[in-house]
């Protein structure tokens, strides 16, 4: 708080107070800016899976590290995030969709890994009884779980002020120039001089970007959820389907909440977005199928989130080639979550040692931009 | 907690809360015939297990929900009682099914 | 299922029905949805069947008076579904909705929402105990199941409602043990000032409520004035009341039923959904949507009449109706602008006949300030049970508005969705961090406002394929 900033980050979601934490730990005067409140969109609207089951390999190594700091999350971050390892399953109705299961399987097992394990009906339905049981088979990461999203959000808050970190809600980033050494950002609050800028403002991430010379190509998704009235337990694992759009888990309060990808519509000007209810009916459906007894289970609310997406649907994580000092740390498009507490550990790295041992090679703001030019 | 006023104009109509018998006439909601019950409660909260009575009885509270015919959750307020109908208080979380 | 319209109206109320009838005179294609079993909205509530038994004439003139609506409103030829529980509106205009299991889409050209007001909640400790009900609640058993209170109750509140639900009472042969005042001295005062102009203007609704209180007077009921703080007091169900007198006593009685009430605000989900502009009534201290002269909302072809535009009766409602739904036939070619004007001019003049005791009844009937900021043992949210505590603790991150509480609360996320604590919250954080209500804003609504199910939703599915 007495010292000025060294580093801003711009972003409140749970990846800008992830890094800002683990800055401010590393000894860095970290700010924080925020445009509205703290977790206001993909980290508020998120279903929070922590799930290293089917990742793309290019994030699987950085995943499995996440999954370690998962496990200790509440010395981590010292609150609770509501964070429960009773796994994530895919499920396959049908015999062709098992064999998509076993050729991930094989990838998996000759890359070296073990965390994902195919299971049969019988091992499923002991998972999950709740499972309609023309379910054929799953694949399962075991220590994979759920957390809650609003305690998580608390926690780190709570965590980075108390490591230093100086929130600054509603206060939104309107331009960055360069000052010599020092970048300034002029926000509506005041201007910020600061040689070390953290860009994690999600689906606007690429209009910051902008601001310091990086083009970066950034989509926006709208991923729409259904959370339920409270029901009696029903189901620990976090549950998706081949080939269908559905993810459904069980929270701590026992609402139901049900996802997997399905889009609304948003806009980013003002910030709004919109559910499709004709869209949504196929979620309902898919999540109707696999659980029939959830039929009569009354919808509370629905919403769209706002997300940011890459081409790839990988996420921006490493320093700008072309502005000094700015690190990204975006593009999660749709699968951020868990990846929140080791992100904020490379972002720390990048700051403050200049590089990592963890492997970003995929992750790289380059590759994005080359394609652009390629193109 | 409440009671009818004598009138015999409307017709009969008999259903079951928990158990027990009850009769009533065509065209009140259930939630109407609860509160005429010795226990008027049709609830229990779904965080502190609280017995909760219809409050409202226009929709816009949703503490008279029960269980009606084996659907869970149904706002008894809005909804007319019909012979036979089997009503059974709703006793936190509902259960699936 | 999908159907077309020219007109959809959601609500069967005064408004609704007026709206319907007017409409029909001039050859539009109505469909009214309503989630009652029938005809007449709260006011009017079952006055089919009630309104011709010695019971019915029991409950006054202005009830009688639905009698008429409802009759015009069934010859009218509008297509009337009632028990329909439309849970989504977008712009379109379009509708969700389900019926008796079934879920179905509404296209129209123009959208009229008539789904006129609910009472104030009114939170203070206890209020959630079994045995309290609201005013209106205890109305609405009597008008359609003719449902009285077996032990005699306590009333406390303010406005009309509580006076009038007095007198019916009495007269069906109910016993009331107390009836709290708890109009604040300085709002008597205040209205006080426009008492004349309301006795000159509107000499019969003054006249009502002066034999209300004689009527009450007469029939020896003990009544306090003044009454501040109210708590409810029991286990499993109320027991006691204790409650403030004007002296700064608590006064603790048994009591058995407790009906409370602080006056109604405008239904506003839908238009919130529909992302329509709202403004702050500071004389009615709640919302309610913008609109033009002739109802209409900052979106196009959606229509608000009713007390869903602001509070101001049954017959004011009825003539809104009329005026939206002129404008309505005018904008779908039946009527040019000036037939219109001219065809609305009767109406606005009986409007503003209708609306002249208002201004009176406004000053007079605002709630108290424990109604909008209850003490911090009370519970905010009834559905997640949420204390105001929890809530003014939230104050400590940065200058939260109703939307962040509730994502770090869960107050507002449950079942009734925010019905119950909205203006509670919004009124706990204004005042925690020195700003306004109208500036803070209530929750944001997500649909589908009512409790649709998984199954009915995923049935909307199975629809689209077929067609």
């Amino acid at each position: 708080m007495n010292a000025p900033p060294d580093t801003l980050v711009i972003g409140g979601g749970l990846h800008g107070l992830s890094a800002a934490l683990n800055l401010a730990r590393a000894g860095r005067h970290v700010t924080l800016v925020e445009r509205s409140w703290l977790g206001r969109h993909a980290s508020g609207a998120t279903a929070a899976g922590v799930r290293t089951l089917n990742r793309d390999p290019a994030e699987i190594p950085i995943s499995l590290e996440s999954m370690e700091m998962w496990r200790r999350i509440e010395r981590i971050v010292g609150g609770d995030c509501g964070f429960h390892a009773d796994g994530q399953l895919n499920v396959a109705e049908r015999q062709g969709d098992v064999a998509k299961l076993e050729r991930r399987l094989a990838a998996m097992r000759r890359a070296g890994y073990t965390h994902e394990e195919l299971i049969g009906r019988d091992e499923l339905l002991r998972l999950v009884p709740a499972l309609s049981p023309h379910c054929a088979a799953a694949l399962v990461a075991r220590n994979d779980g759920a957390a809650d999203p609003h305690k998580t959000l608390t926690a780190f808050r709570r965590a980075a002020e108390a490591a230093g970190v100086a929130i600054l809600e509603g206060t939104s980033v309107r331009a960055v120039e360069r000052k010599g050494e020092n970048w300034v950002v002029r926000t509506s609050a005041r201007d910020i001089a600061v040689p070390v800028i953290v860009n994690a403002a999600g689906a606007w991430a690429g209009r910051v970007a902008a601001m310091v010379g990086d083009d970066i190509p950034l989509g926006v998704k709208a991923s729409m959820m259904i959370v339920t009235e409270r029901i009696a337990p029903l189901l620990k694992p976090v549950v998706s389907v081949v080939g269908r759009p559905l993810s459904f888990k069980q929270s701590g309060q026992g609402t139901l909440v049900i996802g997997g990808g399905l889009q609304g519509s948003a806009d980013i000007d003002t910030q709004r977005s919109t559910v499709n209810f004709r869209e949504l009916a196929k979620g309902a459906r898919a999540a109707h199928d696999l659980f029939p007894a959830i039929g009569p289970v009354r919808i509370v609310r629905t919403w769209a989130g706002i997300e940011a997406k890459t081409d790839d649907l990988l996420p921006v994580i490493g320093a700008s080639p072309n502005a000094p000092g700015v690190f990204h740390a975006f593009g999660y498009s749709g699968h951020g979550f868990q990846l929140v507490p080791v992100v904020g550990a490379i972002v720390a790295d990048l700051v403050v040692r200049g590089g990592t041992n963890r492997n970003i090679a995929g992750l790289a703001p380059e590759r994005l931009m080359n394609r652009q030019e390629a193109a | 907690m409440f009671r009818k006023l004598p009138d015999s104009t409307m017709k009969a109509v008999t259903l079951s809360i928990d158990g027990v018998r009850v009769e009533c006439a065509q065209g009140e909601t259930v939630a109407a015939v609860l509160l005429r019950q010795q226990e008027c409660w049709a609830r229990l909260s779904t965080v502190s297990q609280a017995p909760r009575a219809p409050y409202c009885m226009m929709g816009v509270c949703f503490d008279c929900l029960a269980i009606v015919d084996g659907v869970a959750s149904v706002q008894t307020c809005l909804t007319a009682v019909r012979d036979g109908m089997i009503i059974e208080r709703q006793r936190g979380r509902p259960e699936a099914a | 299922m999908s159907r077309n319209v020219d007109l959809l109206i959601i609500g069967a109320g005064p408004a609704g029905m007026s709206a319907a009838v007017t409409a029909r005179r001039h050859g539009l294609d109505v469909l009214v949805v309503d989630e009652q079993p029938a005809p007449g909205g709260q006011i009017w509530r079952n006055v089919e069947t009630m309104a011709a038994t010695a019971r019915g004439r029991l409950l006054g003139a202005a009830y009688a008076e639905g009698a008429g609506a409802v009759t015009r409103f069934r010859a009218s030829g509008a297509a009337y579904e009632p028990g329909t529980q439309v849970w989504q509106v977008e712009p379109g205009p379009r509708a969700y909705m389900t019926r008796q299991g079934a879920t179905s889409l509404v296209e129209a050209r123009c959208l009229l929402l008539a789904t006129g007001a609910q009472e104030r909640p009114v939170p203070f400790e206890g209020w959630t105990l079994p045995g309290v009900l609201t005013v209106g609640a205890a109305q609405i058993l009597l008008k359609s199941s003719g449902q009285i209170p077996d032990v005699p109750v306590w009333i406390a509140g303010n406005g009309p409602l509580p006076l009038l639900y007095a007198t019916q009472l009495l007269k069906v042969g109910g016993r009331i043990a107390g009836f709290l005042d708890t109009t604040p001295p300085d709002r008597r005062r205040a209205a006080s000032r426009m008492f004349p102009g309301a006795v000159l203007g509107a000499p019969g609704d003054i006249a009502k409520g002066l034999v209300w209180m004689a009527t009450l007077r007469r029939a020896g009921v003990k009544i306090v004035r003044g009454v501040t703080d109210i708590e409810a007091i029991g286990g499993q169900a109320i027991e006691r009341i204790r409650y403030r007198i004007a002296s700064g006593d608590d006064v603790t009685v048994p009591a058995q039923t407790l009906l409370v009430h602080e006056g109604i605000v405008p239904t506003i989900h839908p238009t919130l959904a529909l992302g329509c502009a709202h403004r702050w009534d500071a004389a009615q201290i709640c919302f309610a949507p913008q609109l033009d002269e002739w109802g209409e909302t900052s979106q196009q072809d959606i229509f608000v009449a009713g007390d869903g535009a602001g509070i101001g009766g049954a017959t004011a409602a009825g003539l809104r109706g009329e005026i939206v739904a002129i404008r309505i036939a005018a904008r779908l070619g039946r009527l040019s602008e000036g037939q219109a004007a001219a065809s609305a001019r009767p109406a606005r003049g009986k409007l503003r006949r209708a609306l002249i005791s208002r201004p009176f009844l406004d000053a007079l009937c605002g709630p108290r300030h424990a109604v909008l900021v209850p003490n911090d043992r009370t519970l905010a949210c009834r559905c997640e049970e949420v204390t105001v505590s929890e809530i003014r603790a939230q104050v400590a991150y940065g200058r939260p508005g109703p939307n962040q509480v509730k994502a770090f609360t869960r107050a507002g996320m449950g079942p009734c969705q925010g019905r119950q604590c909205a203006y509670t919250v919004a009124s706990i954080l204004a005042e925690a961090e020195g700003r306004a209500v109208p500036d803070l804003g209530l929750y944001r609504a997500r649909p589908p406002f009512k409790p649709l199910t998984i199954g009915e939703l995923a049935a909307l599915d199975e629809t689209s394929e077929a067609a």
